[in-house]
């Protein structure tokens, strides 16, 4: 082998092995997020989490049970909102959408997909905050409903336009109209990705802070009503980490650890589920 | 059993020396189905040219030709399927029992008239489902119960023996030239009258393909039968009359045994004898 | 002739009727036009809210560094300069990094392996960046300040931008916690970018004795050029508009440093942190306008990704 080839080889294992390198440490941060997570939160989280309203600092004990069920009523209401509309918006993009106008609203809602959650959070704050001058968690839960709805329609959407085309045929030609075939076949079809596609979009609502920072903002006891603010597991950690009390900080690895697991295990679950059962015949 | 046979419409087409009816004398019944002067577009390619077919009734009619001739275009206007693209257009008439289709109720055409598809189609739902699906949604269930019509419709099909165990298990889980069945007998469970088949053996093996071509020889006593192939074997073997369709044009339509023995145009003896497609 | 169904009476034929289809087309349309009607809804606040600001500032709100709300002077540069430097950091980290993993996933792991990385990956992404916010405050912010900046500030504390005093936080703080969270973008369109080169690429450089690396380098690389460039402007979109995790460890300074180690601010961090606590309509409506400034330019970034991406998707693969 020349001396050429022997450094063209070494420079092949270099790169390849760096290239390696590379995929390795990405990955590895998320194991080094969960790690440190279940390590700092771990022993934080206990039954009182789950039920007990949060103390003031310097007091031990308490727990992030307004949080969870605040975090519950936000999404709760984002999803009653925002999946509705999401989904019937992908159905007219799939189904009935002329071109120019199908081409409109998928660019607008890719447009709104790439907005800021922060930026989100200011127009919830304008058309719900302000006129009803207080923070509340119907603001926030519109303000991730806001965010639901492009993603769910998107997705929507794309998993409808997967359903081939002779399936739709063969529904018609048996005399189905087409809201019929739609709704009897072509949907049902395509049911596993568009759930799928819910699922997701409502496990990254969830873990959303900026949007709620001034729309259901926070509260330290149980909020009473959606025009009440309300405290959220993810406002919380973040008010708890960003203090000067170490076992406030205690509580924000703890709400994490809760959070994180909820999130991952919601993503898993729809990944799984889309890549095991296929509705379609291959 | 001889039948007569009606004068085709077209001027091109000459008479098989047998014929004992001169064109002239009034056909004995109206065709099941008639296209008239059928002009087709997608966008402004124009896909069918001035095509005039009739198909009598209780009879098999092949439609044969190469590949993008517009035989499969000319079957799907028969049924209105090709509404369901963009951008199409079409001219001229198409008639059932003597009626135009053309700015009929769709839904009520194509429970009428029913179609198999080049590969099976079957809904992700169970054999019994599927079956089923057709009369629910036109209503025929009131007079009949869904059991019978769909061992009705499956003992058509000569499908029922092989899957009446399993009616509710999954439509995927029989084979390839089973859904195909499948399919025929979901077309059948609406009652139509005429049955479009566009190539329905293509994704088929050879057995699989002649239980089908059986089934069609007899089904063709329940009703009118035109079935697009890009077999001649197939054509020769199942048909009563074929149409030879070539670049949107129907070129010649006569008895089967006419089209491949004796062919009145030059284009279809070079289709025939392999010179091309 | 008798068929199966007794002859049909023409009467027994309905004209078109104005049915189901249509409601349905309605119905679905109202959705649809919600779509619209948000985004319209959403600009019209933006401007209207942020009037007050953009009347008293004008343009100068761009190019003014002074941001002092006692005495109600807004100027946005220092927000738009920590913005623009910490996402630049995060790219320049996360580019190479992620380009790296994407070759790798692409072109040398198996599919099994290639798959479980690439839905890892995917998990990532899905962490929410107050999480991620949480391990930077109380995992890299000390990293940071005890290891890696006198690291790097002993070996090159003569440039401008490694001096100054260390805090942990600051501009390189944040732009590393905002690289990991922009990683998942870059590999995942990059990876699918250079898996939609064709094999007779490589094929063909490989034929003519090319080592796998030059291959890929040579060959497969420059083809999935204008889709890495698309995962980039993607990846850059993010960066710009995240907030939770970089107001944790931005420092919280509005003013302009050279330093990389020094505390900045971000337009998105300023926003979440005085929000609430703004006095007065001008304070208010300033934020609400460096909101529109954020829009506006997240909304570029996107629409020019978007177009990469479908450039790259529609021709198959993108030409050199």
């Amino acid at each position: 082998m020349t001396s050429r080839n022997t450094r063209r080889n070494a420079v092949n294992n270099v790169m390849l092995a760096l290239c390696g390198l590379c995929a390795f440490l990405t990955v590895s941060t998320l194991f080094f997020t969960l790690g440190y997570l279940v390590y700092n939160g771990g022993k934080s989280v206990s039954i009182d989490f789950f039920t007990k309203l949060p103390l003031s600092p310097g007091e031990l004990g308490g727990g992030m049970a307004n949080a969870i069920l605040g975090s519950a009523e936000v999404v709760v209401l984002a999803t009653l909102i925002g999946l509705p509309i999401g989904f019937f918006a992908g159905i007219h993009l799939a189904e009935f959408g002329g071109k120019t106008f199908s081409l409109i609203v998928r660019y607008t809602a890719d447009l709104l997909n790439g907005v800021p959650s922060i930026v989100i959070g200011i127009v919830a704050w304008t058309i719900i905050v302000v006129p009803m001058h207080h923070f509340s968690a119907l603001a926030g839960g519109i303000a991730l409903s806001l965010m639901l709805i492009p993603i769910t329609a998107r997705s929507t959407e794309q998993f409808l336009l997967e359903v081939p085309r002779a399936m739709r045929e063969g529904a018609l030609a048996l005399g189905a109209n087409k809201w019929r075939a739609i709704a009897t076949v072509i949907v049902p079809a395509a049911r596993k990705g568009i759930m799928t596609g819910m699922i997701l979009g409502i496990a990254r609502i969830s873990g959303e802070t900026a949007p709620l920072l001034f729309t259901s903002f926070n509260n330290q006891y149980w909020s009473t009503g959606l025009s009440e603010p309300t405290a959220t597991l993810p406002a919380m950690i973040y008010f708890r980490a960003i203090s000067p009390y170490d076992d406030w900080h205690q509580q924000a690895w703890a709400a994490g650890l809760v959070l994180l697991a909820l999130v991952l295990l919601a993503n898993i679950a729809a990944r799984m589920v889309i890549s095991r059962g296929v509705s379609l015949p291959k | 059993m001889s039948t007569s046979r009606t004068a085709p419409s077209q001027p091109h087409t000459q008479m098989s020396p047998t014929s004992t009816e001169s064109s002239s004398t009034a056909q004995a019944t109206t065709p099941k189905m008639r296209a008239s002067n059928v002009n087709f577009y997608y966008g402004s390619f124009k896909a069918l040219h001035d095509v005039s077919l009739s198909f009598e009734a209780n009879k098999v009619t092949a439609l044969i030709g190469p590949s993008g001739c517009g035989k499969s275009t000319f079957l799907r206007n028969l049924n209105r399927i090709n509404e369901t693209l963009r951008d199409t257009r079409i001219e001229g008439e198409i008639t059932l029992d003597g009626e135009n289709i053309l700015d009929k109720d769709v839904t009520e055409i194509r429970r009428r008239i029913g179609m198999v598809f080049q590969r099976p189609n079957p809904f992700p739902k169970s054999i019994f489902e599927n079956i089923v699906y057709g009369p629910k949604i036109n209503g025929m269930l009131k007079k009949t119960s869904a059991a019978e019509i769909v061992e009705k419709s499956l003992r058509r099909a000569a499908l029922w023996d092989e899957v009446k165990d399993k009616l509710h298990e999954s439509a995927y889980a029989i084979s390839g030239g089973q859904q195909q069945r499948l399919c025929i007998a979901r077309a059948l469970a609406v009652d139509p009258e005429v049955l479009l088949l566009d190539e329905p053996c293509s994704a088929l093996d050879p057995i699989a393909t002649a239980k089908i071509e059986d089934l069609l020889v007899g089904l063709k006593q329940q009703c009118t039968i035109v079935i697009v192939t890009h077999n001649m074997q197939q054509a020769a073997r199942v048909a009563d009359t074929t149409g030879f369709f070539l670049l949107g044009k129907l070129i010649e339509h006569d008895k089967t045994d006419v089209i491949f023995k004796n062919p009145a145009k030059r284009e279809t003896e070079d289709y025939i004898t392999g010179r091309f497609g | 002739m008798a068929t199966s169904t007794a002859a049909v009476s023409p009467a027994k034929f309905t004209k078109r009727r104005f049915g189901g289809d249509e409601v349905a087309y309605l119905f679905t349309l109202l959705f649809a036009v919600a779509i619209l009607a948000i985004t319209v809804l959403l600009v019209c606040e933006l401007w209207i809210h942020s009037s007050p600001a953009r009347e008293k500032f004008g343009f100068s709100f761009l190019s003014s560094s002074l941001w002092n709300p006692v005495t109600d002077q807004f100027g946005a540069l220092p927000f738009i300069y920590g913005t623009v430097i910490t996402s630049a950091l995060a790219l320049l980290i996360a580019v190479p990094l992620g380009v790296g993993a994407a070759i790798y996933l692409s072109e040398l792991a198996t599919s099994r392996v290639s798959s479980t990385l690439t839905f890892l990956v995917e998990l990532l992404a899905a962490v929410p960046s107050v999480i991620l916010g949480l391990l930077a405050i109380f995992a890299l912010v000390p990293l940071m300040r005890e290891y890696v900046e006198p690291a790097i500030q002993s070996a090159f504390g003569s440039l401008p931008i490694f001096a100054g005093h260390i805090y942990g936080v600051g501009y390189l703080t944040a732009g590393v916690i905002l690289s990991v969270m922009t990683f998942p973008f870059i590999i995942s369109v990059s990876r699918e970018a250079l898996m939609a080169v064709p094999r007779e690429q490589r094929e063909a450089a490989l034929a003519l004795g090319a080592t796998k690396w030059e291959s890929t380098a040579n060959a497969v690389l420059p083809f999935a050029k204008l889709g890495i460039l698309g995962s980039v402007f993607l990846a850059l979109a993010r960066a710009l508009g995240e907030t939770m995790a970089v107001t944790m460890v931005i420092g919280n300074s509005p003013t302009i440093h050279a330093s990389l180690f020094a505390p900045g601010y971000t337009i998105a961090a300023e926003i979440a942190n005085d929000f609430t606590e703004a006095t007065g309509n001008t304070f208010l409506s300033a934020l609400v306008e460096l909101g529109l400034v954020l829009f506006a330019l997240t909304m570029v970034i996107n629409g020019l990704a978007q177009l990469l991406i479908v450039l790259t998707t529609k021709k198959g693969s993108a030409r050199a």
